[in-house]
């Protein structure tokens, strides 16, 4: 609802004298409480502050739990293993409500009343690249796990990065070969009618042409939508795969439609996990996603093959074998995304420490050793396997996985390499002034 | 798909939305139109009747139609006894004033979306329908449990009719629609009528979240759209009469079915507006409405 007639807009209202100086008292008792200015002599011991720009609220709220479970999980062996540069980490999390208006308000406040030494978080393509802009104009290193192609595109700043999870088109071009050879050559797409469905609309037709099968039809639908049979007629009979990529919460609504629709006689089906993100995929009306494909970055459920980092980052957040919270098995995780917030957080304490890093006057040193990486290898830092880094574009790039649902379970059939997913880059964010 | 098999497709789909907007905007036009208050908080009504649906459905287990019944009944009194709570601590309070009952709604819309997610969670859940029948036509499959939604709508609503027209509660509300001062002097619990009506509103809502939710999930923001259709059928429609309201609901669900499936669903939203704002300016009482006295 928006307030047309200026009904709520407080600068109507007069403020009086006696207001004025109440507020102008409290602010004054507030500078002199204790504890205010404790570190301003100590800039040495004191912690290294990261704001984190959580979906707290919103359609991405879901997501928003499991980023702040996965950053306090990683923050909490960070500090035990002796914080960054001799210092510990604290995290202040402020909710941006899945919107890209709150999303720069919250980037604000964290430049100029937290005062952090970065900014963190937040995975909703249209709020990483509302809040850019803020991070640029205050100068403020922006790490986000967004999955988007927006930063890699270099058409945000040189103050935005993501290091943590490989890019939209990255990710595309890696699984395509897979998809024409696998599931079929005729592709219908379906893809949410914002920024992130649009880097799939851009980006899966040339990846599939280049192995010789072809996008026949391509279905956008609003993000808030919550009903879909409607748009399943514009589905061209002779589609051999659907393509599906969705978000937000009416994402079962869709399966379910979509076999009420179908029945047994489907299409193949390959989609992005992150509609079924914090989904069990035992859910009623589910049973329909029985045998198709999914991309996951890391997978949900626990593979016999999972290395020791895997095991141990599962265990340090808090998940078991099927991905769920430990102890509550019907709290599933946003599994595939969530470990880009612990990798980051490490590629964070890698640039500091490469920077020696001291305080916000060092921040253009952070952005320029950040951008001065270039691998980073697979371990306890690094759970979901092993990235490239490409500082020129502030993107990494790592493997995929592609998942098929089996007895209930999501198993991996197809890891990619690194190699399948590097593209030419589009620019350079390095010639940009800091 | 051709021509045909397409059409019935989105008559369908319409013919859902139209059963579900109509008993949801009843609610709305009811209030309205006995108490004069525009309760912003219709949406949430709606929200809590479809996530108390899941609370119960889990509670009880077993066969899914044994939970849905029981939700069907259950949910709508819960939901029920807290607006009536919410009319007797707030709407009361503020002697039914058009202005601030705007107000205090936004409040409690606010109040309720909060404390749902809170205690419900952010996620989607599902609730699994009383049964799955899938109607199997020539061209697609539909599901038969949406085809019952209808139904189930369509007697809910001659129901209240039957109540409203044909009962001494229903004589009782319409005297003070009519005019409510008059109807104290003929000895009617005014302020009673009021909290019964608004608990009525809100049950209306929390029947049709229930209906609805085994087709789209509880969700703690599922309130807003249903709050913004419903005023564009009640608007259309003419407040306060059940008639309009029923008439609009089935000409914005079917033409939003109808639409979306030929053109674009955000046409659809652009062509109900402008039908609100074409009312609002040719006939401001609404189709079906008698100009205000």
């Amino acid at each position: 609802m928006t307030d047309k007639n200026g009904f709520f807009d407080l600068s109507k209202t007069t403020v009086t004298r006696r207001t004025a100086l109440k507020g102008l008292a409290a602010g004054a008792g507030l500078a002199m409480a204790p504890g205010f200015v404790r570190y301003s002599q100590a800039q040495s011991s004191a912690p290294i502050k990261i704001g984190f720009q959580s979906h707290r609220t919103g359609i991405g709220a879901a997501y928003g739990r499991w980023y702040e479970k996965t950053t306090a999980a990683a923050i909490k062996a960070i500090n035990a293993a002796g914080g960054i540069n001799g210092r510990q980490v604290e995290v202040i999390i402020e909710d941006d409500g899945t919107d890209p208006g709150r999303g720069a308000e919250v980037v604000g406040k964290f430049a100029t009343q937290h005062k952090t030494d970065i900014v963190f978080g937040t995975l909703f393509s249209h709020v990483v690249i509302g809040s850019a802009p803020a991070a640029g104009e205050a100068k403020m290193p922006y790490f986000v796990v967004s999955e988007g192609h927006h930063v890699a595109s270099t058409k945000l700043n040189r103050y935005v990065f993501q290091p943590g999870i490989t890019d939209v088109k990255s990710q595309i071009k890696s699984m395509a070969p897979w998809i024409a050879a696998n599931a079929g050559k005729k592709v219908t797409q379906i893809f949410p009618d914002f920024a992130f469905g649009y880097d799939h609309r851009d980006y899966l037709p040339p990846a599939l042409k280049a192995q010789g099968a072809e996008v026949i039809a391509q279905i956008a639908i609003p993000p808030t939508e919550s009903s879909f049979t409607k748009y399943f007629p514009q589905i061209p009979a002779e589609t051999e795969v659907i393509y599906h990529v969705m978000v937000g919460p009416a994402v079962l609504t869709f399966v379910k439609e979509l076999g009420e629709f179908y029945g047994s006689n489907r299409p193949q089906l390959f989609g992005f996990i992150d509609s079924l993100e914090a989904v069990d995929i035992n859910s009623p009306g589910l049973e329909f996603l029985d045998g198709s494909h999914f991309w996951e970055g890391s997978p949900r459920y626990a593979q016999p093959d999972d290395t020791e980092a895997q095991k141990a980052y599962r265990a340090a957040v808090g998940i078991d074998d099927n991905g769920a919270a430990v102890g509550d098995p019907k709290d599933v995780s946003t599994a595939a995304h969530m470990f880009g917030c612990w990798e980051t957080l490490y590629v964070v304490k890698k640039a500091m420490e490469d920077a020696g890093y001291k305080g916000p006057e060092d921040r253009a040193k952070l952005v320029e050793a950040t951008e001065a990486l270039k691998e980073f290898a697979e371990g306890p830092e690094h759970p979901q396997g092993p990235k490239t880094f490409n500082g020129k574009i502030h993107q990494c790039f790592g493997i995929q996985n592609i998942s098929k649902v089996e007895g209930g379970k999501l198993k991996v059939v197809h890891k990619t390499k690194i190699e399948d997913g590097l593209y030419e880059a589009e620019g350079d964010y390095t010639t940009q002034a800091l | 798909m051709h021509f045909g098999p397409h059409l019935l497709l989105a008559a369908l789909e319409g013919l859902v939305t139209s059963a579900v907007l109509a008993l949801t905007a009843l609610g709305l036009s009811l209030v309205f139109g006995v108490m004069r208050v525009v309760n912003v908080a219709h949406g949430e009504f709606f929200m809590l009747g479809a996530v108390l649906a899941w609370a119960i459905t889990t509670a009880i287990g077993g066969h899914p139609a044994l939970g849905f019944l029981a939700a069907l009944v259950i949910a709508p009194l819960i939901v029920g006894a807290i607006a009536l709570i919410a009319e007797r601590l707030v709407l009361r309070r503020l002697n039914y004033n058009p202005e601030a009952t705007i107000v205090a709604t936004i409040g409690m819309l606010y109040i309720i979306q909060q404390l749902a997610l809170t205690f419900y969670g952010p996620e989607a859940r599902p609730v699994e329908p009383p049964f799955s029948y899938r109607i199997l036509l020539p061209w697609f499959g539909y599901s038969g449990y949406k085809l019952s939604v209808i139904a189930a709508s369509a007697l809910l609503l001659i129901a209240t009719w039957l109540v409203l027209t044909r009962t001494k509660i229903g004589l009782i509300m319409r005297a003070t629609q009519y005019d409510s001062e008059t109807a104290q002097a003929f000895g009617i619990p005014v302020g009673r009528v009021y909290g019964g009506v608004f608990a009525l509103g809100a049950m209306l809502a929390a029947i049709a979240a229930v209906l609805i939710v085994p087709i789209s999930q509880a969700h703690y923001l599922m309130g807003q759209d249903p709050l913004l259709l419903s005023f564009i059928v009640v608007i259309i429609g003419g407040l306060g009469s059940l008639r309009g309201t029923v008439v609009a609901a089935v000409l914005i669900g079917l033409s939003d079915g109808i639409i979306s499936m030929f053109f674009s669903p955000t046409l659809a939203k652009i062509i109900a507006t402008l039908l609100v704002a074409m009312v609002l300016v040719f006939r401001p009482q609404g189709l079906f409405g008698t100009a205000s006295r």
